[in-house]
């Protein structure tokens, strides 16, 4: 064991850096014990206490840095002294990498002079005081999270309106501003129709359809699932149909929703009807009447909707190739199928896709059931147990407790998908894939392994097994829309071209003919 | 032109609070898009949340916005000046000779830590309550000695604390509302009472400083008897590169520049007064504890007001973190443990040696200055074990949880921003933000002294007791 001191002369350093090498020189091998510090009374005083004083380091005047040192003896202690001494030189560069980290959207945006929207996806139970401060900050808002209560969102789109600022969701996650997909989003071209949604799949299906037939999206703007209720009286819809109006990029208007309230329907068509843009709305279970009488475009089905737009926008109607219903298919798949079965279970992860597909089996069957059917009667008594034509979103409150979203993770429904391939009765299985930002990298690869265990079964069991597959993407997503699409043919997959499609196809597919 | 069409011609700039691959998408279309550290509020205590919601009625928020509004304007409008020295049993009320003050909220002696408990029995022994040490301890627990806490006696005391009668106390007027704050001398050097130590070296250093350098002071600042304005020199000092807490080199300058003429003007032998400069000089900290009265004489002044969730004390005694808020006026204390301290240690010894967090000191960082106001001080940056770049960032969060800032303090390299003011106890409770204090570190046991300094946080739990206090109260 040995001590030794380096004294050097007319060298300051401040004393807490010297603290910080101090501890630094305690980590090099060998060093029992370092102290560097100014050869002051109580930086001496130090030394002593734990007995490391030296007559170097007594000498030691105010200006100069002292270095004291004890090993274990084993390395020559001269070296290791050097080594303390390299310390003094070294410099910390990391500081210019850090970047500053905000806790609080006050302090980000106080910071953050140019940010202009706020996108919100924590936890329902915190989410509405999140969204709250943000308007306070004068952001837009696009509220991901879903488990808000109606008497928040209430609130939050009466602030928003009063400032003049967009609150987008909840329950809807869809948004594309200025090209800009938001949360859940379809990478599809910039153009000269805007969408108003108040169903989130349904207006990405929308914006979709419209990049299919070659037009594309000024903005698309997510409402909240829930903004064509009474209680919420279509705040955001009619501020965004004033905001449509006036923006010198939009020329053609399409609103998208679920069934609305009837009240908030006529408010909205009320605002319509005085817009000087042409106007296309898709309503499910929408009132044909009220909306022409608005002077609006009514649409039955999804499709329908987005080649009226993409015709008011300038398309040319003989150059479109509006993927007419494949009536050959239809027969062929009827041909396939058994007496025994006659039942369509879709299982959706998009919430507004299995209501499309759930219309489309109600407007010809009266045995439809679901967890989202219109009709309280007939909600499944067990959602886990299918009964006669089912349709499961997958995407409902439900399903999601303490788990991510099925857009997210597609493999929530395997275990529901296999049950339902295994029921005799069953004549179709409809099954969506969504691709776009913040959607699952490889959804069809998620589900695929399960395809095949199922046809596997069917083919052993001597029946056939129809599954429907529909893929919601455009070429430009991420996920590989063609590839996506391949895979599911390769397992034998029918492939079904737009949400309208699939519902149409499926309720086909299982027809008997008139009793 | 409204603000939805404003946004529909700008290019989108997010803030993503939740989901991190929802700022990632947006990054990858070229956006600009800052995803928040963001925790719950209230830790995610929803109970803690619906007291919160509770307060946020528009008639309770406009009572508590009017009432901090008050509360701050009074730290602000406060002019402490230093007016003289003079022993304890002389000025500060209260006192007595058998009283023993110290950091902190209150404490008895069985539950003193090693430290106080180290402190305690050097002023039993200085103040000649005991012949030594042993007898010292049996003093301390035959309950001849009245224990209470600085704060309860318009004082503050750096580290234990520990002031006996015969100590000499700083005087700090605050010249706007006619309050007075008291705290002793600094030892200087790091094996001092208010550490824990107290070997003989440390009683003859506390035996001069009665005998010499208070008396000295004592009589110098009769020569001035306008005082020192303590405000103007803490300004300076923060722009000369001192947080005031933990750097004081310039405060310490400029106060021993404002001390000199009236010094050397006193009748002490020449030796004496060089005695007195030499010690002054011999550490950075001498102006330490005069910045934590002129913080204290401030905050004082600011304590009391109905409805207001300031928080005008935090201290901690070692054991317990203690807190005071405006709105409940008198010692009303809110507690929870005192937490470690991270930082660099002295030579031999490691964080394993340290006590706990102790000391009247954060009434500083209560004040705006200290820990607050680091980006002040980038060379005490690595107390941080960290950059720059961090300490900046913790002058800036403290505006988080603060009310105001002080335009008569302020941060040159932050564009001259005014130090982070004003607790509000309601803030910190939202965003979980707790306030960041820099401090030295005593050894565990009795008897050492300093080993080091660091960076702590008060705990939470004493703001959420708070919060339930202050609910309750304006529901009365």
């Amino acid at each position: 064991m040995s001590v030794k001191a380096l004294i050097k002369k007319n060298t300051y350093l401040d004393s807490i850096t010297l603290m910080s090498i101090s501890n630094e020189a305690n980590q090099i091998e060998g060093v029992k014990q370092a102290m560097i510090g100014m050869g002051t009374e109580m930086n001496k005083e130090v030394i002593r206490n734990v007995g490391m004083d030296t007559k170097d380091i007594e000498e030691a005047k105010t200006g100069d840095l002292m270095i004291v040192i004890e090993t274990d003896g084993e390395k020559d202690i001269s070296q290791t002294l050097e080594q303390v001494e390299q310390l003094l030189t070294k410099k910390d560069k990391k500081q210019s990498e850090s970047e500053t980290i905000y806790h609080t959207i006050h302090e980000a945006a106080t910071e953050l002079e140019k940010a202009n929207i706020a996108v919100i996806s924590v936890s329902g139970e915190f989410a509405a005081r999140e969204a709250r401060k943000a308007l306070d900050e004068n952001l837009h808002v696009m509220l991901f999270s879903d488990n808000v209560s109606i008497e928040d969102e209430i609130s939050l789109k009466n602030i928003a309106h009063n400032k003049g600022l967009l609150m987008m969701g909840p329950d809807c996650g869809t948004a594309i501003i200025n090209n800009i997909g938001l949360c859940f989003a379809n990478n599809v071209r910039l153009g000269n129709i805007g969408i108003v949604g108040a169903s989130g799949t349904g207006s990405q299906e929308m914006s979709v359809r419209i990049h299919e037939f070659g037009k594309g999206i000024s903005q698309l703007i997510g409402t909240g699932g829930r903004d064509l209720s009474d209680e919420v009286g279509g705040i955001m819809m009619i501020d965004s149909l004033h905001a449509l109006e006036a923006d010198p990029k939009t020329d053609v208007i399409v609103l998208v929703s679920k069934p609305p309230a009837k009240r908030t329907e006529e408010k909205v068509l009320a605002v319509v009807k005085e817009l000087s843009k042409p106007v296309v709305i898709w309503f499910l279970g929408g009132n044909e009447k009220a909306i022409t009488n608005a002077n609006a475009h009514y649409a039955k089905y999804s499709k329908e909707a987005a080649i009226q737009a993409v015709l008011l926008a300038g398309a040319k109607e003989d150059e479109l190739n509006k993927r007419a219903l494949n009536l050959p298919l239809i027969k062929e798949v009827q041909e396939k199928l058994t007496a025994e079965q006659k039942y369509i279970r879709g299982l959706f992860t998009g919430g507004t896709l299995c209501d499309e597909a759930m219309f489309a089996a109600m407007e010809k069957y009266p045995n439809v059931y679901s967890n989202i059917h219109p009709n309280p009667e007939f909600h499944l008594e067990d959602i886990n147990v299918s009964k006669e034509h089912t349709f499961i979103d997958f995407g409902s409150d439900e399903f999601t407790q303490g788990r991510a979203h099925p857009m997210i993770d597609p493999s929530t429904r395997i275990d529901r998908f296999l049950q339902e391939a295994s029921d005799p009765e069953v004549g179709v299985i409809l099954l969506d894939f969504v691709l776009g930002y913040g959607a699952h990298e490889d959804p069809v690869g998620a589900m695929l392994p399960a395809i095949f265990e199922a046809k596997d079964l069917a083919e052993k069991e001597g029946r056939h097994l129809e599954i429907l597959g529909y893929v919601l993407g455009t070429e430009l997503d991420e996920q590989n829309l063609e590839l996506q699409i391949q895979k599911l043919e390769e397992a034998g997959v029918t492939i079904s071209s737009s949400s309208q499609n699939t519902g149409l196809l499926g309720r086909e597919f299982v027809w008997k003919g008139a009793q | 032109m409204n603000k939805i069409n404003e946004l529909f011609n700008n290019e989108i700039e997010a803030i993503n609070i939740g989901i991190e691959f929802i700022q990632e998408d947006l990054v990858k279309q070229g956006v600009k898009a800052t995803h928040l550290a963001w925790t719950p509020p209230a830790h995610g205590n929803t109970e803690l949340i619906r007291l919160l919601d509770q307060l946020n009625t528009p008639d309770k928020k406009k009572k508590i916005e009017e009432a901090n509004k008050e509360a701050v304007d009074r730290i602000l409008k406060s002019q402490p000046v230093l007016i003289g020295f003079d022993q304890a049993i002389n000025v500060v009320p209260g006192m007595t000779k058998t009283t023993i003050l110290h950091a902190g909220p209150p404490i008895t002696w069985d539950k003193m830590n090693g430290p106080m408990k180290g402190a305690v029995l050097g002023a039993i022994v200085f103040e000649g309550l005991a012949e030594d040490l042993e007898a010292a301890e049996k003093v301390a627990a035959s309950g001849e000695i009245t224990f209470s806490p600085c704060h309860e006696h318009d004082a503050v005391g750096s580290m234990a604390g520990v002031t006996s009668a015969s100590m000499y106390m700083h005087i700090v007027e605050n010249k706007t509302y006619g309050n007075v704050a008291y705290t002793n001398l600094s030892e200087q050097l790091s094996k001092i009472l208010r550490m824990g130590a107290n070997d003989q070296s440390v009683i003859n250093r506390l035996i001069w400083m009665r005998d010499v350098l208070g008396p000295m002071l004592k009589e110098a600042m009769e020569f001035n008897p306008e005082g020192i304005d303590l405000r103007l020199l803490l300004s300076q000092a923060l722009h000369m590169g001192d947080e005031c807490h933990n750097r004081n080199i310039a405060g310490t300058t400029l106060l021993v520049q404002e001390l000199a003429p009236y010094i050397v003007q006193t009748s002490f032998s020449t030796q004496d007064k060089k005695d007195v400069f030499e010690f002054m000089a011999s550490s950075d900290y001498f102006s330490g504890p005069t910045w934590m009265a002129l913080a204290k004489a401030s905050l004082d002044a600011a304590h009391g007001i109905e409805n207001s969730t300031i928080v005008t004390t935090m201290c901690r005694n070692g054991v317990e973190f203690g807190i005071r808020v405006s709105g409940i006026p008198g010692f009303k204390w809110f507690t929870g443990p005192a937490q470690k301290v991270i930082g660099p240690t002295f030579a031999g010894y490691t964080l394993e040696d340290s006590g706990l967090d102790i000391g009247d000191s954060a009434i500083t960082e209560t004040f705006g200055i200290g820990g607050f106001a680091m980006a002040a001080a980038p060379a005490i940056v690595p107390l941080v074990g960290g950059t720059v770049e961090e300490a900046i960032g913790y002058s800036k969060q403290m505006r988080e949880i603060t009310t105001t800032e002080n335009p008569n303090v302020t941060i040159p390299v932050l564009d001259f921003m005014g130090v982070p003011t004003g607790i509000d106890l309601l803030k910190v409770i939202e965003t979980g933000i707790l306030p960041i204090i820099n401090t030295a570190i005593a050894h565990k046991n009795a008897g050492i002294g300093m080993i080091g300094a660091g960076l702590t946080n008060p705990p939470f739990e004493a703001f959420e007791k708070a919060l339930v206090a202050l609910e309750e109260k304006m529901n009365e």
